[in-house]
């Protein structure tokens, strides 16, 4: 492939790993940053884009993906996903790592997470060492717990001698069994079944215990309980190398939405009480959670046309990443710095990639994001390949407005 | 029998006395759609089909309508009871046997939905294992709807009929709610929907509702829905004026919830010892079937003047009756609900 024309991007708002947004713009050359600030210029023969006063951000690193969506990524700004590896067949062999990690290209990345486990099943580990190799960039459990303890600690210290990050999900399978919402007054009210909230801190309490013997780094998808996310506090304040994940579901929602028994908002773990959402924001803010995740699983109505407890849990989640962890700015949870290590920096750094950070030597993944721009989410009219979004018909602010990979445009 | 009069000043005039296409669920109803549903339900109650048959005075009022009753899991009663009080009514009834079975998946459940709305149903009775499944039904479809129970949510006529049939014991008119009645519900509270739409119907009559059921079968946070959880049966008898018991799943008396069917009335069952702490002549309810010896002793159940379990099937078709007279009103174009 021949090297892509210098890129320079001017008159925009460089959104840097601290404080406020700074005017200025930068220079990419053969795919990476090489110069930013107020002092950049134009050289001969660059391409040139008047950002027009939009922010320069880092192209959105979602951490945790369930389908390759590109038209919904590029509208949301995203330019590497990592692929959750729960497909049909599972991600749980070194051939299919080493297509999906070429399923991107040329104007995505994707970043496979291998299978902890064969077929993820739970039980027997799967080839992580070939899998990595192959381009698997962090190992997953997928949607499931591993229930069995002796398991999931042999995973843990295997990922440690890879220098690997596991994702786990943390829901108690046998105190989830088949739950598809939160025990309280509207489960209780729509006849759901339902789990209490304390399967997920049962969980994290034992892998994070686990994560510790075994020195080994774990990522959690998503923490979405008070008292899961005082157990992240609590191991990370020890030492434990151990990071936590949320979607905007459960910071910006909470069980009310599954009044009229609405399947948009079936998610896995299921949506909580508003105290536990109080929580999570809590988190957000005091640094607890390092990491916001759209979670997109596009689902069309032979999924989400059932009733509640027999449709598929997901949500597509893409486009709305980074107008509802833009609200997290405007509502003052946290600062713009903090939203874009959020959904930039952090995640890059857990998938080992040198992007999602505004320097020199990073790749050039760029998004131009007009910050107040504001749109209506739609169900009906959504780039994703499904329209099964919780926040249909809700106003929000920010888009953006231009998406760059390795200092070349994408996305139309 | 209430006077038409009477009647008519009680409640709103025409639809705006029930403004409902579909009964989904009690919780969907104000305190005087209720009552209005259970001073229709009384007409019916003294409806005697042979004598309206031999005076030939009572045209049958839903003749040449269409009934359906899609019924996606087993019942016996129920469905016996919607297509009796159909055929009351002079309706044409149709059942439809979709075993849980055949139609697991949902699009299939939409696909017989629309496929029901092309037969042009005038009404269609649903039950479904799955709480909202009927909701869901109902949006697709162009008739008025009838909850005949889904899943764990509501099973709004048994919530009815069961308001009926105290009112009746107690000899309470046209009307009259149940204002500072204390009742008891005992059982698998968790997994019924009787008990929803009891508790539901219940508070919104202004009874004083308790709620009785070991810790595995107590839905959590039950008393933001203002009733009083109880795990000890004697403190929840005590004073009650009627006590209704649920009935319990074969598959939760082994193990799973409880330890044993004994066990489970060595706690929780209604002997006639339990009932002597209830108020006096407190009153004995059942949604039907029983299990006999477990969660009702046979000597309570059949308590002459105490017990109500038939009364409570008799007044169901009453109940069911009344539903779909009033839901098929706009329908048949009856003067102020078209």
């Amino acid at each position: 492939m021949s090297s892509p024309r210098p890129l320079t991007i001017l008159n925009g708002r460089l959104v840097l790993p601290t404080g406020d947004p700074r005017p200025g713009g930068l220079r990419c050359v053969d795919g990476f940053i090489v110069a930013l600030g107020s002092e950049v210029a134009a050289q001969e023969g660059d391409a040139v884009v008047d950002a027009r006063g939009a922010l320069i951000a880092p192209g959105l690193v979602d951490l945790g993906v369930f389908a390759i969506d590109r038209p919904a990524f590029h509208f949301g700004g995203i330019v590497r996903a990592a692929l959750m590896p729960d497909g049909d067949p599972p991600l749980d062999h070194p051939a299919r790592v080493r297509f999906a990690a070429h399923s991107g290209k040329p104007d995505l990345w994707v970043h496979p997470l291998a299978a902890a486990t064969r077929g993820l099943a739970g039980s027997e580990l799967a080839e992580l060492a070939l899998m990595r190799d192959a381009g698997a960039r962090a190992v997953s459990t997928g949607r499931r717990w591993i229930a069995d303890s002796a398991v999931m600690l042999r995973l843990l210290q295997y990922c440690a001698m890879l220098d690997l990050v596991v994702v786990s999900h943390a829901e108690d399978s046998a105190l989830a069994g088949n739950a598809v919402a939160t025990a309280g007054e509207m489960a209780t009210r729509l006849g759901l079944p339902s789990a209490p909230r304390e399967a997920e801190a049962l969980a994290i309490a034992r892998d994070t215990m686990l994560a510790e013997l075994a020195g080994a780094r774990l990522h959690i998808r998503q923490v979405t309980t008070a008292a899961g996310l005082d157990l992240v506090r609590a191991a990370k304040a020890r030492g434990v190398r151990v990071t936590a994940g949320v979607t905007p579901a459960h910071f910006a929602l909470s069980d009310m939405e599954l009044a009229n028994f609405r399947t948009f908002a079936r998610l896995s773990p299921p949506l909580r009480s508003e105290a536990d959402r109080q929580a999570v924001l809590a988190a957000l803010a005091d640094g607890t959670i390092d990491v916001i995740a759209s979670g997109h699983d596009p689902r069309g109505p032979e999924d989400k046309r059932l009733p509640f407890a027999d449709a598929t849990p997901g949500m597509a989640g893409a486009e709305t990443l980074l107008p509802l962890t833009l609200a997290l700015v405007r509502d003052r949870h946290v600062d713009l710095a903090r939203a874009f290590a959020l959904l930039a920096a952090n995640p890059a750094r857990l998938l080992a990639a040198e992007a999602g950070v505004m320097a020199a030597g990073m790749e050039a993944d760029i998004a131009l994001v007009d910050p107040t721009r504001p749109w209506l989410v739609d169900s009906n009219n959504m780039a994703a390949s499904a329209g099964n979004t919780p926040f249909d018909r809700r106003p929000v602010e920010g888009r953006a407005v231009a998406l760059f990979k390795g200092g070349v445009k994408v996305g139309g | 029998m209430p006077s038409p009069e009477s009647s008519n000043a009680r409640y709103p005039t025409g639809r705006a006395a029930f403004p409902h296409r579909d009964l989904l669920g009690i919780s969907q109803l104000e305190r005087h759609e209720i009552l209005f549903l259970l001073d229709e339900a009384a007409q019916w109650v003294a409806f005697d089909p042979r004598e309206a048959r031999r005076s030939d005075s009572v045209a049958d009022p839903l003749a040449g309508l269409t009934i359906i009753n899609a019924f996606f899991e087993n019942s016996t009663r129920t469905l016996l009871s919607f297509e009796i009080a159909g055929k009351r009514l002079g309706a044409d009834v149709v059942n439809m046997h979709a075993a849980q079975s055949s139609v697991r998946k949902g699009e299939t459940l939409i696909d017989t939905a629309l496929s029901l709305n092309a037969m042009r149903a005038d009404a269609i009775v649903i039950r479904h294992a799955s709480s909202g499944a009927v909701r869901l039904i109902a949006d697709k479809v162009d008739c008025p709807v009838l909850n005949a129970g889904d899943g764990s949510h509501e099973h709004p006529t048994q919530g009815l009929l069961d308001a009926l049939t105290i009112r009746q014991a107690l000899g309470l008119g046209a009307g009259s709610d149940l204002n500072g009645l204390r009742v008891t519900i005992c059982g698998d509270v968790m997994h019924s929907r009787v008990a929803r739409s009891n508790i539901l119907c219940l508070t919104a009559l202004g009874a004083d509702v308790r709620v009785c059921a070991p810790p595995a079968l107590m839905p959590a946070e039950v008393e933001a829905m203002g009733v009083a959880p109880f795990h000890d049966f004697d403190a929840a008898l005590a004073g009650a004026e009627v006590v209704m018991m649920l009935r319990l799943q074969q598959e939760r008396m082994s193990g799973q919830f409880i330890p044993s069917p004994r066990e489970y009335r060595h706690l929780f069952g209604l002997t006639p010892e339990r009932l002597a702490r209830a108020a006096p002549a407190a009153l004995v309810m059942h949604p039907g079937p029983m299990n006999r010896g477990v969660e009702i002793d046979s000597s309570v159940a059949d308590l002459p003047g105490r017990s109500l379990i038939t009364r409570q099937v008799g007044n169901g078709v009453a109940i069911r009756m009344a539903c779909l007279e009033v839901l098929t009103r706009p329908a048949r174009k009856i003067e102020g609900w078209a």
